[in-house]
């Protein structure tokens, strides 16, 4: 026996409702007897489940979908980009969209009301299996991310999505610069595209601007093969804008 | 009677007090006016002098019947549906001789006019309009009664239905005696829900309603949820279509509160002014660029096409965002047990 599978596993509620939480608890407590637990915390939405995760040692996530703040999905997309991430069972009440979507891209959830054996297979299950992949839960997802996670000395760090000024694609990373300062993410620009699609306009093969970080547009740039740059907001600094994506200047005049 | 009434002329008689009805009878009374007109016209330059003409015999006969037919609907709607027809053709005969005594000369110039004609004419009039009524009416019956269908399928979120299923299986082990509560009144919401099959129903009811709908809502939410009602000067037995309140709370919890870390209040108030029953309902409001809006958009569609089916154009939902909150307005003619 390795030592990970001695462990007793660490769960964590995340859910805004008390009694669904206490409910929660309850049912854990029933499944002690025949699967060992320790409950390392309660969250009441998302983000306080990534705080939790960023002091705490956990091995399974119980995440209600539909919590204020910071939702279940979101909490999760984040969690999935961890080095090591603990396995995550969605709980829902109800939510057509997102069942259907858990479905198409084979998502495990619970039912609430939950019943005992249906955690307790679900927590076996959940120790055993691979976890969810971000791509997955991407496209199970039915809006856009409000936070990009970097992940920091193993801490889960949120950037605001409205923070940033501009995505740039280096190699195998994504540079993502807000006003403050700038992160690396490994994600892909293209699929950040689609999903940040009202926000960010691509002015380059390897460049999104945010819309609201355009200050204005130079002409006569250097370095810029169609002659424009955009001036972003804030740090002033300026970017090429590619001959392909030139009626973005036009566009936005 | 309510609304729906088997027997009488109720059914198939419109309901002449109302705003809607009126218009609609100034309006068909007036196009054949100017048909008339027109046909009556040597070229189409002469067609506006014909309608001024039948205007001026006409429009006082209109006014005067429109006035006494409101007035005396309860009489009408009383009697069978042929008898109210025969009393009713009898008054516009009745008014349009009256009124071709009194402008008849002046208006037609000649004394060669014959009251046979006009009788004639009015009699056509009256009987068109009573026809599209009738016609109105069976059109929109089993439009009333699909809208309310709707209501009734729409009326409960499975999502309120499994989380207060949760909420009081919570409660078993540590507080029996408050789930024992919960469930009772989960019981009698969805007993209320369920035997639903009235059309109209008293404010009372409907505020009843929606105070047990918030008191499961609370269980689960606890102190996130809080509410100002404010119905003391409510009318509490004007009627109002059921199930007009409950969605409308159920929205605002979900949309308004639901969504906010720290919950918010929603404020109900019901009052009644210059003959018109007021429903202001006030919620939070958190732009999330989700698009859960749309359910929220089926339930006002179905409430403002109900309002539309009971009370034409004399009710009004009017939604707005301000200052953070969400705000739905309606007003509706304030009808009692008697309509």
């Amino acid at each position: 026996m390795t030592l990970a599978e001695a462990e007793v596993p660490r769960v964590l509620i995340a859910d805004d409702e008390g009694p669904a939480r206490s409910r929660l608890k309850d049912l854990l407590d029933d499944c002690r007897a025949e699967f060992p637990l320790v409950i390392v915390d309660e969250a009441r939405n998302g983000r306080e489940t990534l705080e939790v995760l960023n002091r705490e040692k956990v091995d399974i996530v119980l995440l209600d979908i539909r919590m204020p703040d910071m939702d279940g999905m979101e909490a999760a997309r984040h969690v999935a980009g961890m080095p090591d991430p603990p396995a995550i069972i969605f709980t829902t009440a109800f939510d057509a969209y997102a069942l259907k979507a858990f479905e198409v891209n084979a998502i495990d959830y619970l039912l609430k009301p939950i019943r005992q054996e249906r955690l307790l297979a679900a927590l076996r299950k959940a120790r055993a299996a691979a976890p969810i992949t971000r791509d997955a839960l991407a496209a199970a997802a039915n809006q856009p991310r409000r936070h990009l996670s970097v992940h920091e000395r193993g801490k889960i760090h949120l950037v605001p999505v409205t923070d940033i000024l501009y995505l740039r694609a280096e190699l195998k990373y994504v540079t993502v610069k807000t006003a403050e300062r700038e992160y690396l993410v490994e994600e892909s620009l293209s699929r950040m595209e689609e999903e940040f699609a009202t926000s960010f306009v691509r002015i380059h093969r390897n460049c999104l601007v945010a819309r609201a970080a355009i200050a204005g547009f130079e002409r006569n740039a250097e370095e810029s093969e169609s002659g424009w740059a955009v001036v972003v907001r804030q740090t002033g600094e300026r970017l090429a804008v590619s001959r392909r994506q030139q009626q973005v200047v036009k566009d936005f005049r | 009677m309510t609304s729906i009434n088997q027997t009488g002329a109720g059914i198939r008689l419109p309901n002449f007090c109302n705003l809607g009805v009126m218009l609609r009878v100034l309006l068909i009374v007036n196009l054949v006016g100017i048909a008339a007109a027109v046909l009556r016209a040597r070229d189409l330059a002469d067609a506006p002098a014909q309608f001024l003409v039948f205007a001026a015999f006409g429009e006082p006969v209109l006014v005067v019947s429109l006035l006494v037919l409101c007035a005396g609907r309860r009489l009408l709607h009383a009697l069978s549906y042929p008898a109210a027809i025969g009393l009713l053709c009898l008054l516009e005969i009745l008014l349009a001789w009256a009124s071709f005594q009194f402008f008849g000369t002046v208006v037609f110039g000649e004394p060669g006019e014959s009251f046979g004609r006009i009788a004639a004419l009015v009699l056509f009039v009256t009987g068109a309009t009573l026809f599209y009524f009738d016609l109105r009416a069976r059109a929109l019956s089993p439009a009333i009664a699909e809208a309310r269908i709707r209501a009734l399928q729409a009326r409960i979120r499975p999502h309120f239905l499994f989380n207060s299923i949760n909420a009081v299986l919570s409660l078993i082990r540590s507080e029996p005696k408050r789930a024992e509560r919960a469930l009772e009144d989960l019981a009698d919401l969805f007993r209320v829900l369920m035997a639903d099959d009235r059309s109209l129903a008293t404010l009372a009811k409907e505020v009843e309603l929606a105070r047990q709908y918030l008191a499961i809502e609370k269980l689960r939410l606890g102190s996130r949820l809080q509410i100002a009602w404010k119905v003391d000067d409510m009318p509490a037995t004007a009627l109002v279509p059921a199930l007009l309140l409950q969605p409308l709370v159920e929205n605002a919890v979900y949309h308004g509160i639901e969504p906010l870390e720290a919950g918010g209040t929603i404020s109900i108030e019901v009052s009644s002014a210059s003959g018109q029953v007021l429903i202001v309902l006030t919620n939070p409001f958190k732009e999330t660029g989700s698009d859960r809006h749309s359910g929220n958009k089926m339930a006002l569609a179905n409430i403002r096409e109900r309002l539309a089916l009971h009370f034409d154009a004399e009710a009004s939902m009017q939604t707005r965002i301000a200052d953070g909150n969400y705000e739905v307005t309606i007003r509706l003619p304030m009808i009692g047990e008697q309509r």
